[in-house]
């Protein structure tokens, strides 16, 4: 296959494992590109990107923007702080009006669920979701198993658990759909009431345990606390879920052997990972942000050549 | 479907024999010379260059490369089927070497104007000269000429001319056939060499 099956990239959910596979295989291209002397391609010349960004975000913003610029598109850059949002405008009106200045796809972050779905809907563009409230946030999730695949050779069969803040988390629930299509056995770990109910419906396994999670798994992948999302008491203090849930060097040298670890950053250090597993060996944490690059390449060029002209 | 040979084997070889001894004629000993093979099917005859000018002229080391041209294509987004990247391996700054790209066919010739475009990632070459097993005459887009050529044939563009490869074929052939025009337009450069 040569072309993916969807026209916008908006979750995980939508996506076949041939799909996956396939911007695996354009990203192992695009990673060659980006380690050149000169790290740009001009495929995208006559494509213009418009990124929306209606919640903070610095990794993503870049990333996305650094894919953008290495393929040659034209890129406008839109933050709701210093916008007419403020004054008023609906999604679809900011979003036509930014369209109706021929703009061929648009990627968009979002507090909200189901926004880039809603958009897709409504307004002629291509469609990348960069996170969408608690939904999904599917190029993360790709770049994980990207880094997966490319740290243990392949993703299926793996073990794969995942700690911290499941319920407000869009990285978990896009990792969990991205990781069970390519036959990867996951479990979910944090305090219960983190955890959403019937997970187990996904095909995940969930334990309260750090130690023996930790002991099952191949590859943890550490999750930040969302305070920003919550609007009550989850756990009674940050000290409390750093002592039960906290990933720290002492723990990950009793193991009886190597797993590999993972944060979507940002990282709160100290809390969900401590400074010297960040930074050892192990951590897989950089590789991640380089491998974003490239696996954005991957979805936007392989999304822009569906575009028609 | 009736199609024509018009290189046999023996013949192949004759030419690769002869394209080789007209490269160490230009570049005696490769010191400063790389080779550059087209990805996909440039890469075949580039091998068969490469082990041409090892075991008959005894040059070792000869510094070599695959460049893939699909992201610096002028077709993006207007051919009916999705372009498909391939390998690049080029582990060597070009800058101030002679370059040789070799490919199997020259036609419309947009394909060595991306590769001129794509190497640049990689440096900026003293000089670069164009190696092609077959020469597609009067069928050129662009103002593109091989420096060595192994046949110059003239294929009117309803033809499509197919290079076998005994590492993938079984065979060392070239074969003249003729062809749906849809195609040809769409993906000239290759279907051309499929």
């Amino acid at each position: 296959m040569s072309e993916l099956s969807v026209n916008h990239l908006l979750g995980i959910k939508y996506l076949k494992k041939e799909d996956i596979d396939l911007i695996f295989k354009t990203a192992d291209h695009f990673k060659e590109v980006i380690n050149r002397p000169i790290k740009k391609v001009p495929s995208l010349r006559d494509i213009t990107i418009a990124n929306l960004f209606f919640e903070n975000s610095t990794r993503t913003r870049l990333s996305f923007e650094l894919a953008e610029k290495r393929l040659s598109a034209d890129v406008i850059n839109f933050s709701a702080a210093s916008s007419s949002v403020k004054k008023g405008e609906t999604l679809i009106d900011t979003v036509n009006n930014i369209l109706a200045m021929k703009v061929d796809m648009v990627v968009m972050r979002h507090p909200n669920p189901g926004a880039g779905i809603f958009l897709s809907k409504h307004v002629d563009a291509s469609i990348i979701n960069a996170g969408d409230g608690t939904h999904e946030h599917p190029t993360q999730a790709l770049l994980d198993s990207y880094s997966i695949r490319e740290k243990l050779g392949e993703v299926a069969g793996k073990k794969i658990l995942i700690v911290g803040d499941i319920m407000h988390s869009r990285v978990a629930l896009s990792n969990i759909f991205a990781l069970k299509l390519q036959g990867a056995e996951v479990k979910v770990c944090g305090p219960k009431t983190l955890i959403p109910k019937h997970i187990e419906s996904l095909g995940v396994s969930v334990e309260t345990n750090l130690r023996k999670a930790l002991e099952w798994c191949d590859v943890a992948n550490m999750l930040r606390v969302q305070n920003e999302r919550m609007e009550m008491s989850y756990f009674p203090t940050t000290r409390e879920y750093t002592q039960q849930f906290g990933l720290n060097k002492e723990i990950l040298d009793s193991l009886n052997k190597e797993i590999v670890v993972m944060h979507p950053g940002p990282i709160n250090r100290g809390v969900e990972i401590t400074s010297d597993v960040a930074d050892s060996k192990q951590a897989i944490i950089l590789e991640q942000v380089q491998n974003g690059v490239a696996v954005r390449m991957a979805v936007i060029y392989l999304l822009a050549s569906k575009i028609n002209r | 479907m009736s199609q024509k040979v018009l290189l046999n084997s023996k013949e192949i070889n004759i030419i690769l024999r002869r394209l080789a001894c007209q490269l160490v004629e230009n570049h005696p000993n490769f010191e400063n010379t790389v080779i550059v093979g087209i990805q996909p099917r440039g890469v075949f005859l580039a091998n068969r260059i490469i082990q041409l000018l090892e075991e008959e002229y005894g040059i070792k080391n000869i510094e070599y490369g695959q460049l893939d041209i699909t992201f610096y294509r002028d077709d993006f987004r207007r051919s009916e089927k999705p372009l498909e990247a391939n390998k690049t391996k080029i582990d060597f700054i070009v800058e101030d070497k002679q370059v040789i790209f070799i490919d199997d066919v020259l036609y419309t010739g947009r394909s060595i104007r991306a590769a001129l475009t794509a190497i640049q990632s990689f440096g900026r070459p003293n000089e670069i000269e164009l190696l092609t097993l077959i020469d597609r005459r009067f069928s050129r887009h662009l103002p593109i000429q091989p420096d060595y050529n192994g046949r110059q044939v003239d294929a009117i563009n309803d033809e499509q001319v197919k290079v076998h490869w005994k590492e993938v074929q079984g065979e060392d052939a070239v074969y003249l056939l003729p062809t749906s025009k849809t195609i040809l337009e769409t993906k000239p450069q290759k279907t051309d060499s499929k």
